[in-house]
């Protein structure tokens, strides 16, 4: 039903020379069929081998990078790894002529902060873009204020206009929850949920939207819009990190950008870690990255702090614990302070 | 009579496809594009409505093709246009423009004389549309 604007033939005038678009053969088959270099159909009895077509696909060293770039998120990478074998197959089934209905890709994200549901996003961005599914696979990534207008008749142009820009992509929406103001009837973000799902429903060919948020307000937006919720088909939840999957994402920021620890700094940032954890205002990997950028810091004034030595390549690239011990999260364990900043 | 204004004219009308694969080259050269309708078609006419404003930023040219139709469902038998603006220093200019939507009915154009001093005749070209009020022409 998708397709009904799409195989409009000029304007009810034939052309001449040429078969109205409807009577074409690859028009039946739908997009899918319409994706694939050859557009011949395979006989009954022939058979195909998936792992050739993995890799014609190229999802594999996708899917490698996730593994090894992502650290933890063991539900969200099998999910993703279901969601790309589906499309796989279906692209297989279209070539002996067996056209499925393109499957509903929205998507939820919902988890703490920090735990790389935007990054994820932009990685399910580029799988969707190699498997096919989408023509360019870029993100657009926006807010409520991308979104929503501030006077009547300002909101439809705006959303559409973003609609329009993630088109061929993922539209990403952050803390999407506050599109809808429950205290507010005359909120405009009802409107721009109104377009948003029809944008959604009738161009599934060309947009994904992807909408993220802190799992318990995405359950109360859920609960007020039962229309938005029913039309996402997979609804994803980020598990926190745990204290390893934290030094693990500490480790592999630290040769992103060529530093490393030392071994007493490897264990100070562990201890450093448990104790941010449980404070207030902890957002995962995000903060890991803030105290990474506050040592650096340190690491650079503790160098400059000494004009008369000569310092290596090594001691350019290691943070030692010094680096570390300073932060306040240390400190407030001396004179109970809160945490966050120096 | 078959209005010929802009690029494309001669050939049959586009089906949504080639008009996708037209806007998509004039978004991979960089070029905005937008929509524009009218129901005088006459060639002196150059100022058509704007549907909406041009359309910056786009990555794919199904958006272009959803302002489009949206458009035609708001004036099914007006003309529609798509223009591809070229910014770039030195060109500055309309680029591409060619019509997508016409009406299924289009009357033409009658030639005027006038008689002028001496034996001097002035021609002009008038759209049978033009004969009826704004709205009520196709």
């Amino acid at each position: 039903m998708t397709e009904a604007p799409r195989g409009r033939s000029g304007f009810g005038m034939a052309a001449p020379g040429r078969l109205p678009a409807d009577a074409g053969p690859g028009e039946a088959e739908g997009s899918q069929a319409a994706l694939l270099p050859d557009d011949a159909l395979l006989p009954d009895d022939a058979s195909v081998n998936l792992a050739a077509e993995r890799k014609a696909a190229g999802i594999d060293d996708l899917l490698d990078a996730l593994d090894r770039e992502l650290v933890g998120l063991a539900p969200i990478k099998r999910r993703i790894q279901e969601i790309a074998a589906l499309l796989l197959v279906d692209r297989v089934r279209a070539r002996f002529g067996l056209a499925a209905a393109r499957p509903s890709l929205h998507m939820c994200f919902t988890g703490a902060p920090g735990t790389g549901k935007t990054t994820v996003a932009l990685r399910m961005a580029e799988l969707l873009h190699r498997v096919g599914y989408l023509r360019r696979g870029h993100l657009v990534a926006v807010t409520r204020d991308d979104l929503v207008g501030q006077y009547v008749g300002h909101t439809a142009p705006k959303t559409k206009e973003v609609l329009k820009r993630a088109m061929g992509g993922v539209l990403f929406i952050d803390e999407a929850y506050y599109l809808y103001r429950a205290d507010n009837e005359r909120d405009y973000g009802q409107e721009s949920i109104e377009i948003l799902l029809q944008v959604m429903e009738n161009q599934r060919d060309d947009i994904v939207v992807i909408l993220a948020g802190y799992k318990d307000r995405m359950d109360t937006f859920f609960a007020s819009n039962p229309g938005m919720s029913s039309r996402i088909a997979h609804h994803l939840d980020f598990p926190e990190y745990s204290l390893d999957e934290l030094a693990a994402i500490a480790q592999l920021m630290l040769s992103e950008v060529r530093y490393r620890l030392s071994g007493e700094a490897e264990a100070t940032l562990r201890e450093y870690l448990s104790r941010r954890m449980v404070q207030p205002r902890f957002a995962n990997a995000r903060s890991v990255r803030n105290a990474l950028e506050r040592a650096r810091l340190r690491h650079a004034n503790r160098l400059l702090g000494e004009p008369d030595r000569a310092w290596t390549k090594d001691d350019l690239m290691r943070l030692e614990p010094e680096d570390f011990l300073v932060s306040r999260v240390f400190q407030a364990a001396l004179d109970g302070r809160g945490p966050e900043g120096a | 009579m078959r209005i010929t204004q802009g690029t494309f004219a001669y050939l049959p009308d586009f089906t949504d496809e080639e008009i996708t694969q037209q806007a998509q080259y004039a978004i991979d050269n960089g070029w905005p594009l937008s929509v524009e309708f009218t129901d005088d078609p006459h060639p002196r006419n150059n100022y058509w409505e704007m549907w909406g404003l041009p359309m910056f930023d786009l990555t794919d040219a199904a958006g272009v093709l959803y302002e489009v139709n949206e458009c035609r469902k708001a004036y099914p038998s007006h003309y529609i246009k798509l223009n591809a603006y070229d910014a770039h220093y030195g060109r500055q200019t309309t680029a591409l423009s060619f019509i997508v939507n016409r009406p299924a009915v289009e009357p033409g154009f009658r030639l005027d004389r006038q008689g002028g001093p001496g034996r001097q005749v002035r021609y002009t070209i008038h759209p049978y549309a033009l004969d009826k009020p704004k709205g009520d022409r196709y």
